[in-house]
């Protein structure tokens, strides 16, 4: 018996754990694909409505070469990303100046439980006549869908961090800013990284609804205008490209919770 | 020569619910360079009196005076304050946790980490600046949170049973340190402890409060024979354990008068 050997041994076992998983999980994608590709041409289903993956990658190569797939999606992931992080940002400052003053916290209680509660996207006429049918209308949706539930979450964060890294502080005069920046903030990294990946999926739907309402350029743009001319592959297609760009969105905010939280 | 003094001090605290005295007039003073101890049973308000010496809050009434200056005026007044656990800030190195008051009360960042080198071998640690506290053990821990605390040269340490939480062996050696860079730096010293050996080991006089509401019961001075030994030799000497006896019967009678 040699610890080296049986370290390797354990090791093999990892890799090849790891190895099965990954073969699982691309034969379920690769499963899903065939099946609906079966179901579609042997008309299991109404290829109508449900349309078929090789329809899909036709009209994908042909959005790709007019540039319109192109076109369409970077307008949304732009507004996408900036909704996501004016809406973090944004909702991490009032909650800071909810820390700041507790009196303000305690008289604005009521109307953050009002503004959280009701649905944001029934904002969305209001906002587009006011801002005007376009960019900054959507972006102002993406970002308003997440500002409160993120400025009520990180709030609780910052009032449940430990009161004696304060009374540190606090013996060698630090000022509350300082306390903000010593030990607040910091202490609050954990929950603001779950806050974006939360706000990931939020600024999506503000999006895509703003859109819908808008309706002139972008991916829900797409949608809406499939839905109205029944080309369901198009709708389809653009909810491939949806899904991809929000998983690569999340998978960023994972490797920025990395780069954050180095000491856990 | 005094150096502290706690006159008249009343504190109670409030809640929508309650109002409870936890100290009640409050008269004490305390020398240059003494080391002193606060005992009492729970309730008696030791921890909060060493707040308010923290300069945490202000007490109801009265007042606490360092060189003649009420602490709540003097906003430069540099204080030690040592919790039961570290509190080390989980994301700094140990470095900057060791300079983190230095840094508060902006002083130059090459001359602290050379001021934070010292400390943590004064502190009997090996290098361990760029570190991060999980890598430490408790008994470490507590020693960078000791160098923390003595890196802003603070006129007074205040001790809130800063070895509870510590193993048996790690608090045994802590407490010679702290006893012996005391001395060394000629540091005042207020101790709050509900182990009457360590109050007796580690003092030059100690407070017993009773409690509910909280009031200087009675003060002890620590024989000159004890006094000059280690805290762990002194455990050892017979004027100790004699000591040792009266606090403990003085403790035992207090906590009589208050279940009859």
């Amino acid at each position: 018996m040699n610890i080296n050997s049986l370290h390797e041994q354990f090791k093999a076992n990892l890799r090849k754990e790891k190895r099965w998983v990954r073969f699982y999980q691309i034969l379920i994608l690769v499963l899903f694909f065939v099946l609906w590709e079966v179901a579609s041409s042997l008309r299991w289903i109404d290829q109508l409505i449900f349309s078929s993956p090789t329809k899909i990658g036709q009209l994908f190569v042909e959005k790709v070469a007019d540039y319109s797939l192109l076109y369409h999606s970077s307008y949304t992931l732009f507004e996408t990303v900036l909704g996501f992080i004016l809406g973090t940002l944004v909702g991490t400052i009032l909650a800071a100046i909810l820390w700041w003053s507790p009196f303000l916290s305690k008289v604005l209680d009521p109307y953050l439980v009002v503004l959280n509660s009701m649905p944001k996207v029934a904002l969305g006429p209001i906002l587009i006549v006011a801002l005007g049918p376009g960019m900054s209308s959507i972006i102002t949706m993406g970002a308003l869908i997440s500002v409160i539930i993120s400025t009520i979450v990180i709030y609780t964060a910052f009032r449940t961090v430990d009161s004696n890294y304060l009374k540190v502080l606090q013996t060698f005069n630090a000022t509350r800013f300082q306390m903000f920046k010593e030990a607040i903030l910091p202490a609050s990294f954990p929950t603001i990284i779950s806050t974006l990946k939360v706000n990931v999926g939020l600024a999506w739907v503000g999006v895509i609804v703003g859109e819908f309402l808008v309706s002139s350029q972008g991916l829900g743009y797409l949608i809406i205008y499939g839905f109205q001319v029944f080309n369901f592959n198009l709708v389809l297609l653009s909810l491939l490209v949806i899904a991809i760009f929000a998983t690569i969105m999340y998978q960023l905010v994972e490797l920025l919770e990395r780069m954050l939280i180095k000491n856990e | 020569m005094t150096f502290l003094t706690v006159s008249k001090v009343h504190h109670t605290y409030f809640s929508s619910k309650t109002a409870t005295e936890a100290l009640q007039d409050i008269n004490l003073s305390i020398d240059k360079g003494e080391f002193v101890s606060f005992i009492g049973p729970s309730g008696c308000g030791k921890t909060t009196l060493l707040s308010i010496l923290a300069g945490l809050f202000r007490p109801t009434a009265g007042k606490v005076l360092i060189d003649n200056q009420d602490i709540h005026e003097n906003a430069d007044l540099s204080i030690g304050y040592m919790l039961q656990q570290d509190y080390l800030f989980p994301w700094k190195t140990i470095e900057e946790n060791v300079t983190l008051g230095l840094k508060l009360l902006s002083k130059e960042k090459e001359a602290a980490n050379e001021l934070a080198s010292k400390l943590l071998s004064d502190v009997g640690l090996p290098p361990v600046e760029k570190k991060y506290p999980r890598e430490l053990s408790g008994g470490m821990r507590q020693r960078v949170a000791l160098a923390r605390t003595l890196a802003v040269d603070p006129k007074i340490l205040l001790l809130d049973e800063p070895f509870s939480a510590l193993d048996y062996q790690s608090k045994l050696k802590l407490e010679d340190l702290v006893h012996k860079l005391m001395k060394e730096y000629g540091k005042t010293a207020v101790l709050v402890t509900h182990d009457i050996g360590e109050a007796i080991a580690m003092s030059d006089r100690i407070f017993l409060f009773s409690a509910r509401p909280g009031r200087l019961h009675q003060t002890f001075e620590v024989p000159e024979e004890v006094r000059s030994l280690t805290p762990f030799e002194a455990r050892a000497n017979p004027s100790y354990s004699t000591l040792f006896q009266t606090i403990w019967k003085e403790l035992e009678s207090l906590e009589h008068q208050q279940s009859s």
